[in-house]
């Protein structure tokens, strides 16, 4: 680290001015509100933008194709390998069901994401804003039909400030139309989860849907249409709480997309035939050489939310790295090596200013940080693992009745009353016999039973009234608490389940 | 503005990009760093800009101001002395849940039409009349008859409400009888048919001694500790004085709603110094009648609710 008094780098001392002086004509007072400036970013092609179409590809199609897999359950229970079903409070995931009172497997896996956010966000910057998060994404994919109806950034800004004309309505149509039926896809796929996929596509398209789903439909189309269409990195920098969070969780080793200003600076255009100065490897170039920077502006025009990365880290930078990709494009053309704008640690700043070498990769995503999230995250995860093969296929919930804690019969026996809940689930129904283990003696009796067996539907609850009596006289009745333990047993696959209660007695 | 020659671009030529962006002529103040106006503060050398805010968010803020007068105007919102504004259209939380009621009662009718005609021992057999009638029962009890037999239905010794739940009836604990108890009620000055039977003031008519005898033949007819030789003497006078309504053996007699003395449930408390109070004071329990107050499917929806609750017979 540089002594204190140093203070920071010449060419980091505010206020920053990279280029010549401008005229005070340039620079007006501020305004309170000033109109979003349409950003065009311009097409590249690089390692980092074929990794965000893949990510692009896999996550689209996970979120439009799933609700379309099927998963056989049986006669009784839906088809649907993902299915959220509200009304019969259940959600299906492929083999595994989860009933209300589960709730906390959803628990658990937000507390996964949000460990694993804190994982890969120290590790590797702003990954999620940039690759996966769902603004981003479609952003993406309409910037994508735009390029195609409209043509790449030079194209488009024409067209931007052109005239309107048949050609002009021509292509904003045709765009508009695009993006409408994205939106509506995606729209649709959303409530695709929460019913049978196949059915109400089908009762959508005669017009027999429920209003709720036509109204969740559009009121998903209008948000896809108007956050990837117009509003873009507006969300980004004003209504997304994620990017003030994700500055806060990175740190001194987290890899984020940086520029090498002590390598590109003073930057400036190359005359032809110009001879390019050494790298700041442990050499230093003379007074007046130019940096690797030619200004170029490649890094600026592919940005998606319209930053120069030059300037350093900021808020609406969400690290996509096509910055990257863009430079080192431009460096193949003019000779230099890559890494002018690239994947940076502030230590490994640095490390480069001072001239020293760089930690390598693996130390910067493997550290003692990473490894406790990824443990607290793997424990979690291990735990769900084993609470989801060790749930029963059937439960049983005791509710003593408690007002009164007894009743007093005519032969001076005592008798408590328990509501149980039979929890069968199973796609058929199974028959559960109830049974009693204790120290001291009781009858027991089921409400509108004969005998002690109950049906219970498949995939449903039934409430079932118990009545457990201790004779005139016997200890128990005597006794204010005995303890005891209900059986109940599925009959058919002899699954067997308890529940520890007690009896009141007569409290003289 | 259509003349500034900075504003024409030729149609096969882009210019290369300079230092501000093609349609605004002011340079674009956030991109160089330096440019945007601070706030003036610094603290220990931060500084804060103090970038504009985008337009999209303050029109947005006044679309919800006048979201929000055309709503006052819509629908009641400014409080006045006795009530709200009205608002045009007319909408009341009131009416709404009125409407609702007349909704679930219209949906619910076809079953209370079915309760009301069935034959009241067949009910409980059919289980869609059963869940209803527990239900409805369960709700009903919850409002009339909790304030005197509780909420648990098990009623208060001291005050002498009886505990619904056991299995001994004053007046018969069949779903008919209980039936008739609900509508007619008991000891009270509105029904001409209520249940009734009067236990005179033993206080009156028989001496302490006499009264002290026959509280420990009941308590040895109950299965409880007692004075033998006072339990003797007083079965003279029970069977003098008590058979005529509570029975020969003092079994109970459900035409006259007398309690039977021999089981292990009290209405008032089987200790001495309760029984000496129920045989000096006599004992007056009065129930109202439920009809009209209350429709008959209700009461026979009361009716299948206590009949179900452990000791009906």
């Amino acid at each position: 680290m540089e002594k204190p008094d140093a203070g920071p780098p010449p060419d980091l001392r505010p206020p920053i001015i990279w280029s010549d002086p401008l005229s005070p004509t340039d620079i007006q007072p501020t305004r309170l509100y000033a109109a979003r400036e349409p950003v065009f970013p311009r097409r590249v092609k690089g390692k980092f933008r074929t990794l965000k179409w893949w990510i692009l590809g896999v996550t689209l199609g996970i979120y439009y194709i799933t609700p379309w897999l099927r998963w056989d359950r049986g006669p009784n229970l839906p088809d649907q390998a993902v299915l959220i079903d509200l009304a019969g409070r259940r959600f299906f995931f492929f083999m595994i069901e989860i009933w209300p009172h589960e709730f906390y497997f959803v628990a658990g896996l937000l507390i996964m994401a949000g460990l694993g956010l804190f994982l890969f966000t120290s590790a590797l910057g702003r990954v999620w804003c940039g690759y996966a998060c769902p603004q981003t994404v479609w952003t993406d994919l309409f910037i994508l039909v735009e390029r195609w109806v409209e043509g790449d950034r030079n194209a488009r800004l024409r067209l931007h400030r052109q005239a309107w004309s048949l050609e002009k309505v021509r292509k904003r149509a045709l765009k508009w139309a695009a993006w409408l039926l994205i939106a509506v896809s995606t729209g649709g796929a959303w409530v695709f989860y929460f019913a049978d996929a196949p059915t109400l596509m089908s009762e959508l398209l005669t017009g027999q849907a429920h209003p709720i789903a036509w109204a969740f439909i559009a009121g998903l189309t209008a948000t896809t249409f108007v956050f990837g269409g117009f509003m873009r990195e507006q969300i980004c920098i004003y209504a997304c709480p994620w990017p003030r969070i994700q500055a806060a969780m990175m740190d001194e080793d987290t890899l984020t997309v940086a520029y090498r200003g002590w390598r590109g600076e003073p930057r400036g255009k190359l005359a032809k035939g110009e001879v390019a100065p050494a790298e700041a490897k442990g050499e230093v170039a003379p007074a007046d050489a130019k940096g690797d920077c030619i200004d170029c502006m490649a890094c600026v025009n592919v940005c998606p939310t319209g930053i120069d990365i030059r300037d350093g880290q900021q808020l609406a930078c969400i690290t996509c790295a096509l910055c990257i990709d863009a430079c080192d494009d431009t460096m193949a053309k003019i000779g230099k090596p890559r890494g002018l704008i690239d994947y940076l640690a502030l230590t490994d700043e640095v490390a480069e200013r001072a001239g020293k070498p760089v930690k390598p990769v693996w130390t910067h995503i493997l550290r003692p940080r990473t490894i406790l999230y990824t443990v607290l995250w793997s424990g979690v995860g291990v735990g769900l693992v084993a609470a989801l093969f060790l749930r029963s296929d059937i439960g049983m919930h005791v509710t003593p009745v408690r007002n009164p804690t007894f009743v007093t019969l005519s032969d001076g026996a005592i008798r408590n009353t328990y509501d149980l809940r039979l929890l069968n689930k199973h796609g058929e129904s199974r028959e559960f016999r109830i049974s009693l283990v204790s120290d001291e003696a009781f009858d027991l009796s089921l409400e509108g039973q004969q005998g002690q067996t109950v049906m219970v539907p498949g995939n449903a609850t039934t409430t079932q009234r118990l009545y457990i009596v201790a004779k005139a006289g016997s200890h128990a009745a005597a006794e204010d608490r005995s303890d005891l333990r209900l059986w109940v047993e599925d009959l058919a696959s002899t699954d067997r389940v308890h529940s520890d209660t007690i009896f009141n007695g007569k409290d003289d | 503005m259509a003349d500034d020659p900075e504003d024409r671009v030729p149609e096969n030529k882009v210019s290369p990009p300079e230092r501000r962006y093609p349609d605004t002529k002011a340079v674009t103040r956030k991109k160089i760093v330096g440019q945007v106006q601070n706030t003036g503060h610094t603290w220990d050398g931060i500084e804060e800009y103090d970038n504009p805010l985008p337009r999209w968010w303050v029109w947005t803020f006044y679309a919800c101001i006048v979201f929000a007068l055309v709503y006052a105007i819509l629908y009641p919102a400014w409080p006045m002395l006795t009530r709200a504004t009205p608002g045009v259209l007319g909408y009341s939380t009131r009416a709404a849940v009125q409407t609702d009621i007349r909704r679930v009662a219209d949906a619910n009718a076809p079953i209370r039409a079915r309760i009301e005609a069935a034959d009241l021992t067949t009910i409980a057999a059919d289980p869609d009349l059963l869940q209803y009638a527990t239900n409805a029962g369960a709700s009903i009890f919850r409002t009339n008859c909790r304030t005197c037999h509780g909420s648990g239905a098990a009623g208060v010794q001291a005050s002498g409400y009886p505990n619904l739940l056991d299995d001994d009836w004053l007046w018969g604990g069949d779903i008919a009888s209980i039936h008739t108890t609900l509508t007619h009620g008991i000891r009270n000055t509105t029904d001409p048919d209520a249940r009734y039977s009067e236990m005179p003031k033993f206080g009156e008519i028989l001496t302490p001694d006499e009264i002290g005898q026959v509280v420990q033949h009941v308590r040895s007819i109950s299965g409880q500790e007692h004075d033998a030789a006072l339990a003797t003497a007083g079965a003279t006078v029970f069977a003098d004085t008590c058979t005529a309504c509570h029975g020969a053996a003092g079994e109970g007699n459900r035409d006259l709603g007398a309690p039977t003395l021999t089981d292990a449930i009290w209405l008032y408390g089987g200790d001495v110094a309760s029984l000496t109070a129920t045989v000096t004071n006599a004992r007056f329990g009065v129930m109202p009648n439920w009809s009209p107050r209350l429709s008959e499917a209700d009461i026979r929806s009361v009716a299948v609710y206590v009949h179900g609750l452990g000791g009906g017979e």
